[in-house]
C-alpha cells in the first residue's frame, strides 16, 4: 500500500528533529552484508542485503566487436531488472524507467572511474574484445534499490574469474573458469543516493523514507590518493521534482566524501 | 549400455541433495526456495488480489497467474532478462500443475501471482520452480487441496534415472538423452505435469515414472520439513 | 477509547478461540489428516475425507471440542462484512471515495454514508492518502462497500500507520483487549486495530509510538508462542529498566 499522510507527516516531524523511525540518524547506512559467488554458473556473483532491501548481481563474460570509436577496448552492457516479485510495485512487462535509470547510473560510474581497464579486455584491435555483461535483479524492495544495485555490481565485477577461452577458435568454454579475474583496478565507484525530505538531507532511505523524499540527488564516488580530497565523484544524477538549495548540494558532496569513505571500509571488510 | 555410473557418483534411484525454505522474501504474501543440488528455485506469491483488466476476471474462481524465468548468469550462456518461449511455455504449464491443487473458488474475479524465478540453473529448473511454488502458495494461506511436489527423471542411454543434472541432459551416445519432468500430488500420487523429450519405449517409461513416484514422496518429506519449521516472517 | 471497543465486541464474537495461548496447536499442512473420527466437524481451512479431517490450508490446526479449524499464519486479508477496517484514500470521485484496504476487490466510501459530508469539495472531506476508519456493510465481488457513519469511524489524524499480517490481529487485540490495553497503557497511546492488518497509533511523541510500533511488532514475531501476555509484560519492563 502507498504510504500514508499521516506517516508521511511524522516521518518528517522526526526528521526535524535528526531523528528516523529505525533509531538511524540522518547519514546512518542500515546494515549492509554482501554474499559472493551465490550463483555459480556466473562468471561473478554478488548478493546485497541493506536492511531488508536484497539485490543481486551477475556477470558474464562474451566476445565481441569493440566499438568504432574504442576498438582497443573491452566493452561494458550494464542491466537492471526491478522484478515484480520484489515488490507489488513493480508490474510485469518491458523494463520500467526506473530500472533504466538505476542501471545507467550504476554503468556510468563504473565505466568512468576506470575500475575496469578496458584495454586489458582487448583481445585483437579492432575485431574482437572481451565483453562484460553485468546483470542486477532486486529481490526486495525495503528502498535505496540503487545503492544496494552499485554495490552488488562491484562485488560480483571483483569477484568474477575469466572463463577459458580458445582464441584460435574463438570459443568460451562457459563452466570452465580460470583464475584469473577481470582487469580491476583500485578505483571502486561507490553509489550513494542523497533524499531531501523538508528541509533535512538523508541517505539509505526505507522504502517509507523514500515514498516521503521529495528530491534526490545520487554521486558515485572513488577513491583517488592523488587528489587532495582523496576521492573523485565520478557520476550523479539528480532525480524528482522537487529543488535542492545550492547550499543542500555543497553539503551533500561534503557528506559524500566522508560518507564514501565509510561506505568503502564497511565493504572492504567484507571483500576479504 | 554405455552410461552406467552417473557422472556425479549417485545411484540410478538416488536425489540430490535437496534444501527448502519458506518465508524468503520479506514484501511477499508467500515466498519459498527449494534447491536440487546446484538447481535453485525462488517462488513468490502475491494474492489474492484486485485483477486487472476486468475483461480477464472469472466470476466463479480467482485465476492463478504464473510467471517463470531465469535470472541471465543462473545459465553457463548468459539468458537475455525478459521472457523466452521456453519461460512462456514453462510458465503454462507450471499454472496447469498449480492449478489442480489451488482452490481460489472463494476469491472470484480476483488474480493470485506466482513469480518463479531461477536463481542458479543445473536441469531440473522447472521441476524445482514447482516445489517452491508449492510451498510459496502454502505459506501464502492459499486454499490447497494437497501439496504437489516434482521431479526430472529420465534415461541415459539405457539406463533409467531419477534427477537428471545438466551434463546428463546432454548426453548423446547411444540412445542419447529423454527427460521427463513430472509432477505428482503429494497425497493422491495422481500426475499433474507430464512432458517429455528423447526416445524411450512405453515399459521404460511405465518403469520411470514409478521411480519418480518415489522420488516425490522424498521431495514431499523436505517440503512438509519447510512448511513446519517456525520461524516468523 | 470508543473506537477500540468496537473492534472488540467483532473479536470476541468470532475469534476468541485464536487467541487462546496456552493451548498447543500443530501445524496443519494441505492435504493432511488433522484427526480421525466421524464425530469431528470440518470448519475453516479444514474438510473431510472420508473418516478423517484434512487441512485445506496451511496454518495451525485448532480443534475445539468437535470443530477442526486451520488459523492461517499469513496470507492476504480476506474482507467480511461488519468488519472494522483502516484503509487508504485512493481516488475521490464525484460521489465518494475509492480506498485500497490491502483486499482483494476494490472498495468504495459513498459521500451517503459520511455523515460529516455536508456539502462542497469532496477532498475537503476526504483526500488521497488519508486513512480512514471505515466499516464494511457489504463484500461482493464487484467491490465493497464501506459506511463510515457510526461514531468512532471516519478520518485518522496525527499518529503513524503501522502493517501487520491480518491474521494477527485477534493475537494483538488479546482476550478482551487484554494485550492492546496493555500496549496502549504501557506507551500512553491511542491505538485503532483495523481487521485487515492496518494499525493507527497516536501518542504525543513520535519516540511512544514506535515504542508501541515495536510492542506490536514483537507479539507478531511471536504470537504462535505460549504464554505471550506474560512476554510482553517482561519485555515492557525491561524497557523501563534499561
Amino acid at each position: 500500500m502507498e504510504i500514508s499522510n499521516v506517516t508521511k507527516k511524522r516521518i518528517k516531524e522526526y526528521l526535524a528533529e535528526d531523528k528516523r523511525f529505525d533509531g538511524r540518524k540522518p547519514f546512518d547506512f542500515r546494515d549492509i552484508k554482501i554474499e559472493f559467488g551465490v550463483s555459480k554458473n556466473a562468471e561473478g556473483s554478488a548478493k546485497v542485503t541493506m536492511g531488508n532491501t536484497v539485490v543481486v548481481a551477475g556477470v558474464k563474460i562474451e566476445t565481441a566487436e569493440p566499438y568504432t570509436d574504442h576498438e582497443e577496448e573491452g566493452t561494458l552492457i550494464t542491466t537492471a531488472e526491478l522484478l515484480p516479485l520484489s515488490s507489488p510495485r513493480f508490474e510485469s512487462g518491458p523494463p520500467s524507467i526506473e530500472s533504466i535509470e538505476l542501471a545507467r547510473i550504476i554503468d556510468r560510474g563504473i565505466r568512468e572511474s576506470g575500475f575496469i581497464d578496458f584495454h586489458k579486455l582487448c583481445i585483437k584491435k579492432g575485431e574482437k574484445v572481451f565483453g562484460i555483461l553485468l546483470d542486477i535483479f532486486s529481490l526486495n524492495d525495503d528502498g535505496n534499490l540503487l545503492d544496494a544495485a552499485g554495490i552488488a555490481a562491484i562485488s560480483a565485477l571483483k569477484v568474477a574469474k575469466m572463463p577459458k577461452y580458445d582464441e584460435k577458435e574463438d570459443v568460451i568454454s562457459y563452466g570452465e573458469f580460470t583464475s584469473k579475474g577481470l582487469p580491476i583496478t583500485e578505483k571502486t565507484p561507490l553509489a550513494m543516493t542523497f533524499h531531501k525530505i523538508g528541509n533535512k538531507i538523508i541517505i539509505d532511505p526505507t522504502r517509507e523514507e523514500e515514498e516521503t523524499s521529495e528530491a534526490r540527488i545520487t554521486l558515485a564516488l572513488f577513491k583517488n590518493k592523488d587528489k587532495k580530497d582523496g576521492v573523485m565523484i565520478t557520476a550523479s544524477q539528480k532525480g524528482n521534482d522537487a529543488t535542492f538549495k545550492i547550499e543542500e548540494l555543497e553539503e551533500i558532496f561534503e557528506k559524500a566524501k566522508e560518507k564514501f569513505k565509510e561506505l568503502n571500509e564497511t565493504i572492504e571488510e567484507q571483500v576479504k | 549400455m554405455t552410461y552406467t555410473k552417473r557422472y556425479d557418483g549417485r545411484k540410478h534411484d538416488e536425489m540430490r541433495q535437496m534444501e527448502a525454505k519458506i518465508n524468503v522474501v520479506k514484501n511477499a504474501d508467500g515466498s519459498a526456495m527449494f534447491k536440487f543440488g546446484d538447481t535453485i528455485a525462488l517462488a513468490v506469491v502475491y494474492g489474492p488480489k484486485i485483477l486487472h483488466p476486468q475483461h480477464m476476471q472469472n466470476p466463479r474462481k480467482g485465476i492463478l497467474r504464473v510467471n517463470y524465468d531465469m535470472l541471465s548468469f543462473s545459465v553457463p550462456e548468459r539468458k537475455k532478462p525478459g521472457p523466452s518461449r521456453r519461460s512462456q511455455e514453462v510458465s503454462k504449464v507450471t499454472e496447469w500443475a498449480l492449478n489442480s491443487v489451488v482452490d481460489l473458488e472463494s476469491y472470484p474475479n480476483t488474480v493470485v501471482d506466482v513469480h518463479i524465478m531461477i536463481l542458479q540453473a543445473n536441469a531440473g529448473t522447472r521441476c524445482a520452480g514447482i516445489n517452491a511454488a508449492a510451498l510459496a502458495l502454502a505459506s501464502a494461506g492459499i486454499p490447497m487441496k494437497e501439496m504437489i511436489s516434482a521431479v526430472a527423471v529420465g534415461k541415459i542411454d539405457e539406463t533409467l534415472i531419477v534427477d537428471l543434472i545438466k551434463e546428463e541432459e546432454d548426453y548423446e551416445d547411444g540412445e542419447g538423452a529423454t527427460d521427463i519432468p513430472i509432477a505428482f500430488l503429494a497425497k493422491s500420487g495422481e500426475v499433474a505435469l507430464f512432458q517429455l523429450d528423447g526416445r524411450i519405449t512405453p515399459a521404460e517409461l511405465k518403469e520411470v515414472v514409478k521411480i519418480g513416484r518415489k522420488a516425490c514422496k522424498e521431495i514431499y518429506e523436505v517440503q512438509k520439513k519447510a512448511l513446519k519449521h517456525m520461524e516468523e516472517k | 477509547m470508543f473506537r477500540e471497543q468496537e473492534n472488540n465486541e467483532i473479536i470476541e464474537e468470532s475469534d476468541s478461540i485464536q487467541i487462546d495461548e496456552h493451548k498447543k496447536r500443530e501445524i496443519a499442512i494441505p492435504g493432511e489428516k488433522i484427526v480421525s473420527g466421524k464425530d469431528f466437524l470440518p470448519g475453516d481451512g479444514a474438510r473431510r475425507e472420508g473418516e478423517d479431517i484434512v487441512a485445506s490450508k496451511y496454518g495451525l490446526a485448532d480443534i475445539s471440542g468437535r470443530l477442526v479449524k486451520v488459523i492461517p499464519l499469513s496470507g492476504a486479508y480476506i474482507p467480511r462484512p461488519g468488519n472494522v477496517v483502516i484503509g487508504r484514500v485512493t481516488d475521490v470521485t464525484f460521489n465518494g471515495w475509492l480506498m485500497d484496504l490491502k483486499a482483494p476487490y476494490s472498495s468504495f466510501l459513498p459521500v451517503s454514508e459520511v455523515s460529516r459530508f455536508v456539502k462542497g469539495d469532496l477532498t475537503e472531506y476526504y483526500d488521497i492518502g488519508d486513512m480512514i476508519v471505515v466499516k464494511i456493510d457489504n463484500v461482493k465481488s464487484k467491490g465493497i462497500d464501506l459506511t463510515a457513519k457510526l461514531r468512532g469511524l471516519g478520518k485518522l489524524e496525527r499518529g503513524m500507520i503501522v502493517f501487520i499480517n491480518s491474521n494477527k490481529v485477534p493475537r494483538v487485540i488479546g482476550r478482551e483487549g487484554s494485550m492492546i490495553n496493555l500496549i496502549k497503557q504501557e506507551t500512553n497511546c491511542d491505538i485503532v486495530v483495523g481487521q485487515n492488518g492496518i494499525v493507527w497509533i497516536k501518542g504525543e511523541k513520535v519516540e511512544d509510538e514506535l515504542k508501541a510500533k515495536d510492542a506490536i511488532l514483537f507479539v507478531v514475531s511471536k504470537s504462535y508462542v505460549e504464554g505471550l501476555t506474560e512476554k510482553v509484560e517482561k519485555y515492557f519492563r525491561e524497557k523501563r529498566n534499561s
